[in-house]
């Protein structure tokens, strides 16, 4: 707000209300003017998406239309009709809404404007729920959560009646999730209650703007007279855009001034391979001392825990230094929050909990520790730095290893260029649908018809085939069986009006317990105790929680790093993980769920052009360049569009290396079908191991000979088809299969997270439930919408089957094999991932046996010692 | 070949001297007296659960029958108890599809059948055939739903769904068992919806003589026989 009063005060005083053109004046402060532009087109009727960076002033612009037309709103006189909320703010965080209620707070009462702003959260008590109801406020800031809940109550209609504007901030990140579905659905809801309903999109710089800009205005069934709906696959890959399809209106703002990135120009040697940035620690610390506050991003939990463990380390001056990641306890997170927002620290090691438009202290440094894996992605996370929009930014990037220095340097150019690669919308889920037709008829009842004609206005459920939508309905009726045998027990039925409504009261109420996408793995807390018996022992402060899986594969003594400590396992008891201090060097470190982003599709074809081509070595730190002119002189770099496969003997075994660049998850899918081939080719395949750059595959025949033979060709190995059968066949066993389907059948309420008047489940239980009806849903309905809903999940998700189809479909015809005598330069890193890696959960009944006889063998020594 | 030889004895047990096999179905077959055990069942639990509005799929009576068929036709014993929970509740046997009914009718056919009632299942089921009972006495042995709290020797039991885990190179494992120290024998759920409780949880505790405490983990197609001092919670 701050910005050179180049409007004129003639143009203020036209398009704003008295008490803002003073406000203004009396701060020597000028509207922006896309703000302006934005209140104009408003005004008009129109819905408005603006792309604007950090700073811009664009919480007063997505508010201004609701400020000034509530500011000339005529006062509700006594005995005057019931009036409902004026505007919705919706925003990814709780604490994002509590932080506008504050900004927005004082400029309204500075101005003295009648106009009541209010938070509903998770957070806000009951008491003050029902009074929201009774009298709304005008503004209400809530999360889409929030807003499925309100849809589900009967007084829907009468509450949003008088409903003007939807304002949707963090739009980008909203969208991209399943979250970004109930909402959208939600919004699709609300113009069922009022048509001419405006939205106000606030977003960051995106790759597509055109993909918000449908988002925000209704699509297809409401939007044309007869849409023909296309029979579109419920997991079409993205929404194809009709090129007349409805947009919101744009506004854009670009600049601020470029922001200022370097990659760190180590001294030391960068590692061939991992994930740790050991090697850099002590010149980052350099870099905090000389900075006011620094920001140290991360990708994952545990790299967060182990840079902020090494800071210490080496942390002479006692710098406050603090730790914030989401698997920390609550009251923690708040504290460093605080300590932030006073500008008592000096650096934050940080996930992705504070990614998003939260301002807080004075931060004039971003070191973004790993690769940062997206173009986007890096530039939403400088701009945390700086929010001073006419000063540029400053950032290092300290790549992790030698192929991270490709990347950092490819993510340095698109941030120049201002390339964006945020991921494509993906199409509405299932589960999700199902989720929100219950609650549409916890609402009141509802025509299939109409509901059908609302359901795809909303962009991600555009395409949505009537077939598909009938069977989600049938599966809120019934569980959507092909053997009909719950209908007596039907949630919704059919009025003699052929409309559905819930059959009994309880069902709207279970409904309301279970809203929502979000699904937390089943979580463990941890709790401090005395080293010793921990399970005996009473038990100090919870640190936060860790994920089960994680904690089932630890044993009495392990040591891993969390909550910035060295901490002993000393066992479970109930839902708690009990630990104790632990000390010693070898650590093992917790590894979390969801922590590994694959690099961007952009990126990635950017690595394989820089490896391409040698001119634009000469950027690259001088070590990082020798690597490559070394492969070059011992092997080869393969062309930009081209996949190089190298073959090799190695000690007792031969390995086969592959560099699509596609990341980790796709490579992972892409290893197991891999090997599952190989076996049926006879070639013994023993094993695999992924990065997010390349793909090894050993076995104990020589694959290359295999390989020129023809038995298979690489071009057999690698065809498209490993997507059909194969895919299926190891799916069907497949744990994150499993682990997608729990998530599926929550969402969709298959599975309640919480009955009402009962204990809340815990995890631990909803888990084997969840794995048992999977496996006997395969078995008897392989078809079942919730099955396709995981399928879909699956595609999009931790297999990333969609991106190696691509990938595949690419490659063919052009793959490069090049047999050698010995491990090529480019290699190493991978073949140094051998060993390290892990593949979980995918412990198999040979380890039981293997454990039988051990233990066995164990259990007769001690015997034989016994009668000895 | 010696393993082979090994691997047949490993599912061989005895309770109170008793011979029994465990079978890694997860029923118990005692050769000498031509008997089999089955526990926790838990039919018709999907629509039980569909009652109150959460349809988990209606195949899981389908599912166990046709395991319990096929384990019934592999040891073709003459007398079969059904050790308690055999429906998920009361009114299960009545609302069981008559498809599944005449199924279970023909396995019953020509043996001796037992139910014994369960917490699920008090009363006898409603509709078939068989005898029901509390609890049976049988050669040495014992059979009821619930362990009892005493010090017993030959009792054979169900209700607490065991499983047990193993945490090996890193990896962990989680299989049914039957849970024993050669005195009392937990028998695993056998339903196809039936989830499970590790036998290290405090609902067992005073059950077993721990050091002579032994888990047998269900495998595919063998049983694993686990020490207790190897397992984990």
């Amino acid at each position: 707000m701050t910005a050179k009063p180049r409007i004129s005060r003639d143009t203020i005083a036209a398009a704003l209300p008295e008490p803002f053109v003073r406000w203004f004046g009396e701060r020597g402060w000028a509207p922006r003017a896309h703000q302006l532009d934005l209140l104009a087109k408003a005004q008009a009727g129109k819905s408005v998406l603006l792309i604007a960076p950090t700073g811009a002033g664009k919480t007063l612009a997505g508010f201004l239309p609701a400020l000034t037309e509530l500011t000339v709103r005529p006062k509700r006189k006594p005995g005057e009709a019931f009036r409902g909320i004026h505007t919705l703010y919706i925003s990814p965080l709780k604490a994002l809404a509590v932080d506008i209620e504050r900004n927005l707070g004082k400029p309204v009462s500075e101005m003295g404007l009648p106009i009541a702003i209010e938070t509903r959260t998770g957070d806000t008590p009951q008491h003050k729920r029902q009074r929201q109801k009774l009298v709304p406020p005008d503004i209400l800031l809530t999360t889409p959560e929030q807003l499925a809940l309100l849809i589900a109550s009967s007084d829907a209609r009468r509450f949003f009646k008088d409903l003007r504007y939807v304002v949707f901030d963090e739009l980008h990140s909203l969208v991209t999730s399943k979250r970004g579905h109930l909402l959208a659905l939600g919004l699709a809801r609300l113009r069922h209650y009022v048509p001419d309903v405006q939205t106000i999109g606030l977003s960051a710089t995106v790759a597509e703007p055109d993909d918000l800009r449908r988002w925000l205005v209704p699509q297809g069934g409401l939007a044309l007279p007869v849409p023909p709906p296309r029979s579109a696959s419920p997991i079409d890959p993205h929404l194809k855009g009709e090129g007349n399809a409805p947009l919101a209106e744009l506004i854009t703002v670009t600049g601020g001034a470029k922001p200022n990135i370097s990659i760190l120009d180590s001294r030391e040697r960068v590692p061939w391979a991992g994930h740790t940035s050991r090697y850099a620690i002590p010149e980052v610390y350099e870099e905090v001392k000389k900075h006011r506050t620094t920001l140290l991003f991360v990708n994952t939990r545990s790299q967060a825990e182990l840079l902020f463990q090494e800071l210490w380390r080496i942390n002479e001056d006692s710098l406050p230094i603090a730790l914030h990641h989401g698997s920390l306890d609550v009251g923690q997170r708040r504290r460093v929050e605080k300590a932030m927002e006073q500008n008592a620290l000096r650096a934050i090691v940080a996930t992705s909990t504070l990614d998003l438009g939260i301002d807080w202290g004075d931060v004039d440094l971003v070191v973004h520790v790993g690769a940062p894996k997206g173009a986007s992605r890096l530039a939403q996370r400088i701009g945390r730095s700086n929010h001073r929009m006419d000063e540029p930014s400053k950032a290092i990037l300290v790549p992790s290893n030698r192929f991270e220095v490709l990347e950092c340097r490819a993510a340095l150019e698109a941030n120049t260029a201002g390339a964006q690669d945020t991921p494509p919308l993906a199409t509405g889920a299932l589960d999700v649908l199902a989720q929100h037709i219950l609650g549409c008829a916890c609402g009141e009842a509802f025509d299939a018809d109409d509901l059908y004609r609302e359901v795809t206005s909303s962009a991600p459920y555009a395409e949505l085939d009537r077939d598909t939508f009938d069977g989600a309905v049938d599966f809120v009726a019934t569980g959507g069986y092909a053997l009909k045998s719950y209908e007596r027990y039907a949630r919704i039925r059919q009025n003699k009006d052929g409309k559905w409504r819930v059959s009994h009261p309880r069902i709207a109420q279970q409904y309301r317990l279970n809203v929502g996408t979000i699904v937390e793995m089943p979580e463990l807390n941890v709790r401090y105790v005395r080293p010793g018996k921990g399970t005996v022992s009473r038990g100090g402060p919870i640190l936060g929680k860790i994920e089960e899986y994680f904690a089932e594969s630890l044993t009495y003594g392990n040591t891993f790093l969390f909550a910035g400590k060295i901490l002993r396992f000393e066992g479970i008891r109930e839902n708690e993980v009990l630990v104790s201090n632990g000390s010693g060097a070898d650590v093992m470190v917790p590894s979390y769920a969801g922590g590994k982003f694959p690099l961007s599709t952009y990126l990635a074809d950017e690595v394989r052009g820089m490896l391409a081509d040698p001119r634009r070595w000469k950027l690259l730190p001088k070590q990082v360049a020798d690597w490559l002119r070394l492969q070059k002189a011992k092997s080869i770099l393969p062309p930009r569009g081209d996949l190089l496969v190298e073959t090799f003997p190695r000690g007792n075994r031969f390995y086969m290396v592959a560099y699509p660049f596609e990341g980790r998850l796709a490579h992972q899918t892409l290893g197991m079908l891999l090997t599952r081939r190989l076996e049926r080719a006879k070639a013994k395949p023993l094993g695999f191991v992924a990065t997010d750059y390349s793909l090894a595959v050993w076995g104990l025949d020589d694959l290359g000979t295999i390989f020129k033979a023809g038995r298979p060709t690489l071009g057999e190995l690698f065809d498209e088809d490993m997507l059909g059968d194969d895919l299926d066949a190891w799916l069907a066993d497949s744990w994150m299969l499993k682990r997608m389907f729990r998530n599926v059948a929550v969402i969709a309420g298959l599975i309640e997270k919480k009955f009402p008047g009962q204990q809340e489940k815990t995890g631990r239980q909803v888990t084997v439930s969840a794995d048992l009806i999977y496996d006997v849903l395969r078995s008897h309905e392989p078809d079942h919408i919730l099955l396709q809903a995981t399928r879909a999940d699956a595609a999009s998700g931790l297999l990333d089957v969609r991106r190696l189809g691509d990938m595949l479909s690419r490659i063919r015809g052009r793959i490069i094999h090049k047999d050698l005598d010995q491990i090529s330069p480019l290699a190493v890193p991978v073949m140094l991932e051998i060993g390290k890696e892990q593949v979980p959960g995918g412990a198999s009944e040979s380890l039981l046996g293997e454990a039988e006889a051990i233990i066995e063998e164990a259990m007769s020594l001690a015997k034989e010692r016994k009668k000895a | 070949m010696t393993e082979a030889v090994e691997r047949i004895a490993r599912d061989q047990i005895a309770i109170a001297g008793e011979r029994a096999v465990c079978d890694s179905s997860g029923v118990l077959y005692f050769p000498e007296l031509g008997m089999l055990a089955v526990s926790d069942l838990h039919l018709e639990k999907g629509s039980s659960f569909a009652r109150r509005g959460a349809f988990l799929p209606p195949y899981d009576t389908a599912a166990t029958l046709l395991r319990l068929q096929a384990v019934i036709g592999r040891y073709a014993p003459r007398i079969v108890i059904s050790l308690g929970d055999s429906f998920h509740d009361g009114g299960g046997a009545a609302r069981m599809p008559e498809p599944f009914k005449l199924q279970l009718e023909s396995l019953m056919a020509g043996r001796d059948w037992f139910w014994i009632t369960g917490n699920h299942d008090p009363d006898a089921p409603a509709g078939l055939p068989g005898e029901t009972v509390r609890e049976l006495a049988i050669g040495g042995l014992m059979f009821r739903h619930e362990p009892s709290g005493s010090v017993i020797d030959g009792e054979v039991a169900g209700h607490l769904h065991p499983c047990a885990r193993i945490v090996y190179r890193g990896r962990s494992l989680k299989r049914r068992c039957f849970a024993t120290d050669g005195h009392r024998l937990v028998m695993p759920a056998f339903g196809a919806f039936t989830g499970s409780l590790n036998v290290l949880d405090r609902a067992y505790a005073g059950l077993f003589r721990w050091e002579r405490f032994m888990a047998y983990m269900l495998g595919d197609s063998r049983i694993f026989a686990i020490a207790g001092a190897a397992l984990r919670p």
